[in-house]
């Protein structure tokens, strides 16, 4: 298991992400885990309660986190959302645009070659959930 | 017999285990027997092949051929573009592939 | 056609730099080849039987005469003198070694072109119109819609995962010359009562294994609410596509299983929230992408009328040559089915002469079609002799657009790893059986297709004729399908009956095409004698 990679500043939360049936069963949960065939927005009505969401990546080719992430951004979601299992260094840079503040990888990762992907595109297509404005923007100011 | 083949990892070439190592050559093919699965993990990791495979493949005089047409259309190049061909000067291609 | 900005070139010059990178960490055995194939399918590198593939992106077909001369350096000076021109109107090369993949892309990159997203679990090429902005019949240019939906494909966060690979097709007549009903999203442009353009979204076409024509989803989407639309509709596939078997993992499939009026309403559901993003750009990105496909400075004086003394010139004008929208021009469309040649192939002093040729004669644009032919778009009538002329010198100039020898063929077990029968070969021979031009004109419009195996590249179920190649036993076999249609009549072909091998598929051709002859009434084409009279004559003709 790598090391996390975290990209907040507020502390590292404490409480140990439960399942989402558990979740959903309990009151006082502050953190779940979304496995990659799970709803997020089974999480929506409850966002306010939540720290830390970790979705799982079972296997890089598994791209259903990224929508989910997006999903939690746009519905106001403002805690941790870390991905987990699979992540290569391939795919820092795209779950960041979606949304993505940490990462508990599989397997370590290099962190210089995570730095050179996150700075690697200094122009992005499309609107995601880094705020990153797209390039049409930039183009009609 | 069984044979490995695979292709250069920097090239894409196709070759075939020799016995030693890869060579381009189908003639080369050496008869993996058992061995082949282990073989071919190990050459893999060392980066001296990409995506090997074992194959069956008949003695012929000319040298192993490959069971399947589709190996030994990469033994020989694509059927119609005979100028490509690995072994141009050989007139029996043809019919050694198909 | 669009030129890129700065932002454009700097997005692709960094892609190559990416990349450049990831070879090397592949090389030095950093990424195991399980890791790093998605990543070379990201960028069009597939490895193949004989060598690696590259596929270069032509975006929506398009491309001008300094393209297509990188396009011959490329082929002359990474791979072995020839090209292949696909069914995506794409470009591949089959002889690429690895190691030369990044000096490839940078080279590319000079001109505005790359691989990006030719291959892999992505958004891939969005295919248009080989008459855009020339055909007389389009209600408006459909390549900015195609352009603005290339941008925002190119490199999505979201999307670069999908259970499988996404194809889009944008069209703006109702004469459908790009198989636009046959793939993943199908975007047909049209007017609403007001008299604005917007697009008509179908949605769960594709080929393959269990092919299918696309539903309509929505009847209409005013531009400005195109991508917040797609995005919503790519959404509901990402999250929902199935990912326990690549064999069921197309679009195609989620909305057969749901339903399209499930899929439909999950769309909007998506599409009221994903609206709210502000994820569209404004109008004035659109306008400013419109305005690079304004039309070219034609002469309104060109002369409208073309000297057909020249027999052979004749032939080839009334078979290849369609009407412009302009008075005085034409559409020209070179063939790259040479009989006995390899459909959709150009050697690199072909592909340089069509860059002269574009240059000199086309207001330097050429197209790309998905039936592996070039065309080009904008040729005054007055130059079509010369054009021929040259064309005829290099081997470019068959008069046999949709005729029987116009053959869409894949590359086949010649060169496909994925493939169970060679398919180039066959074509061959079909072609040299009605080599005799005149027999070809007298058989008329017949559309003839051929896949070496059942992920249908070569787009067997959409040929009037197909033929797809199997594994029967370790032997080549081939069956054969008649009546599917790829056009604005979207049908799927049906297989005869039993398979043959290659010289048998060539005789039951034969018998087709004669009891096509016999039973015609005036003015039909094989496609409609076949509707007409359904299966069984054909099926008592061929198997006796």
């Amino acid at each position: 298991m790598g090391d996390p990679l975290r990209y907040r500043d507020d502390a590292p939360h404490e409480e140990p992400a439960v399942t989402l049936d558990a979740f959903l069963g309990q009151t006082n949960a502050t953190a779940v885990r979304l496995e990659s065939d799970e709803d997020a927005r089974a999480l929506l009505p409850h966002l306010d309660r939540l720290a830390l969401i970790e979705v799982a990546f079972p296997t890089f080719r598994d791209g259903r986190g990224y929508s989910a992430g997006r999903i939690l951004r746009e519905a106001g979601y403002a805690g941790e959302l870390r991905a987990a299992g699979d992540v290569l260094v391939d795919q820092i840079w795209p779950m960041r645009r979606c949304g993505y503040d940490s990462f508990a990888p599989d397997k370590p990762l290099d962190p210089a070659a995570v730095a050179r992907a996150l700075d690697r595109y200094a122009a992005v297509y499309q609107q995601a959930a880094d705020g990153r404005a797209p390039v049409w923007a930039l183009r009609h100011g | 017999m069984k044979i490995a083949t695979g292709n250069d990892l920097a090239t894409g070439d196709v070759i075939w285990w020799d016995g030693e190592g890869w060579s381009r050559h189908v003639e080369d093919s050496a008869d993996v027997g058992e061995t082949g699965t282990a073989l071919i993990a190990r050459e893999e990791a060392a980066r001296h092949v990409n995506g090997p495979y074992v194959i069956d493949a008949t003695e012929t005089p000319h040298g192993p051929r490959p069971a399947h047409i589709t190996d030994r259309i990469r033994a020989r190049g694509p059927t119609v573009r005979l100028d490509l061909n690995v072994a141009p000067a050989d007139a029996g291609s043809g019919s050694w592939v198909i | 056609m669009y030129k890129y900005d700065s932002y454009d070139q700097t997005i692709v010059d960094t892609r190559v730099e990416e990349f450049r990178e990831q070879v090397a960490r592949r090389m030095a055995g950093e990424l195991s080849e399980d890791q790093f194939k998605p990543l070379r399918l990201m960028n069009g590198l597939y490895l193949q039987l004989h060598a690696y593939m590259l596929r270069v992106a032509i975006p929506y077909g398009t491309l001008d005469g300094r393209q297509m001369r990188m396009l011959a350096h490329i082929a002359r000076t990474y791979d072995k003198g020839y090209g292949h021109f696909t069914t995506r109107q794409n470009i591949q090369y089959n002889w690429i070694e690895l190691a030369d993949t990044p000096d490839i892309l940078a080279e590319l990159a000079t001109v505005e072109m790359h691989a990006i997203q030719t291959s892999g679990n992505c958004i891939r090429n969005i295919s248009s119109d080989q008459f855009a902005g020339a055909a007389a019949d389009e209600i408006t240019d459909p390549r900015p819609w195609a352009e603005l939906l290339r941008q925002w494909s190119t490199f999505h966060p979201e999307f670069s995962y999908l259970p499988r690979k996404f194809k889009i097709c944008v069209i703006a007549a109702d004469e459908d010359r790009a198989a636009m009903r046959l793939h993943d999203i199908g975007i047909q442009l049209t007017r609403n009562e007001a008299g604005e353009i917007g697009a008509a979204i179908y949605v769960g076409g594709g080929m393959g294994r269990t092919p299918m024509v696309s539903p309509l989803i929505k009847d209409f989407v005013p531009i400005d609410d195109l991508l917040s639309y797609v995005e919503a509709a790519l959404r509901v596939y990402n999250r929902y596509g199935r990912r326990d078997n690549i064999y069921k993992a197309r679009i195609k499939i989620l909305i057969h299983e749901i339903g399209a009026d499930s899929y439909r309403q999950q769309v909007e559901e998506e599409w009221a929230h994903v609206k709210t993003l502000g994820l569209d750009p404004p109008r004035a990105e659109f306008d400013r992408i419109t305005a690079m496909f304004a039309p070219p400075a034609f002469d309104a004086d060109a002369h409208d009328t073309i000297d057909r003394g020249d027999p052979d010139f004749a032939l080839w004008v009334d078979q290849n040559v369609a009407r412009h929208k302009q008075a005085g021009y034409a559409i020209a469309t070179i063939s790259l089915k040479a009989i006995g040649g390899i459909p959709g192939d150009a050697t690199a002093e072909q592909i340089d002469l069509m860059a002269d040729l574009a240059e000199r004669y086309s207001f330097d644009e050429l197209r790309v079609t998905h039936a592996q032919n070039i065309v080009l778009p904008h040729v005054r009538k007055a130059d079509l002799y010369p054009l021929w002329q040259a064309l005829d010198g290099a081997g470019l100039a068959t008069a046999n657009l949709d005729l029987i020898s116009d053959i869409i063929a894949c590359p086949g077990l010649d060169y496909c790893s994925l493939a169970n029968a060679r398919s180039i070969p066959l074509a061959q021979k079909i072609a040299n059986r009605f080599a005799s031009l005149e027999r070809q004109r007298d058989l008329g419009e017949l559309k003839l297709k051929i896949s070496g195996c059942i992920n249908a590249c070569g787009h067997h179920h959409a040929g009037h004729i197909g033929i797809l190649g199997v594994d029967k036993r370790g032997a080549e076999n081939y069956q054969l399908l008649l009546g599917g249609s790829g056009a604005e009549d979207a049908s799927l072909g049906k297989i005869t009956g039993p398979g043959f091998d290659e010289d048998g598929v060539v005789d039951a051709i034969e018998r087709t095409v004669e009891t096509y002859r016999a039973v015609r009434t005036d003015g039909e084409r094989f496609l409609d004698t076949y509707r007409r009279v359904g299966m069984e004559p054909f099926k008592e003709a061929i198997y006796g």
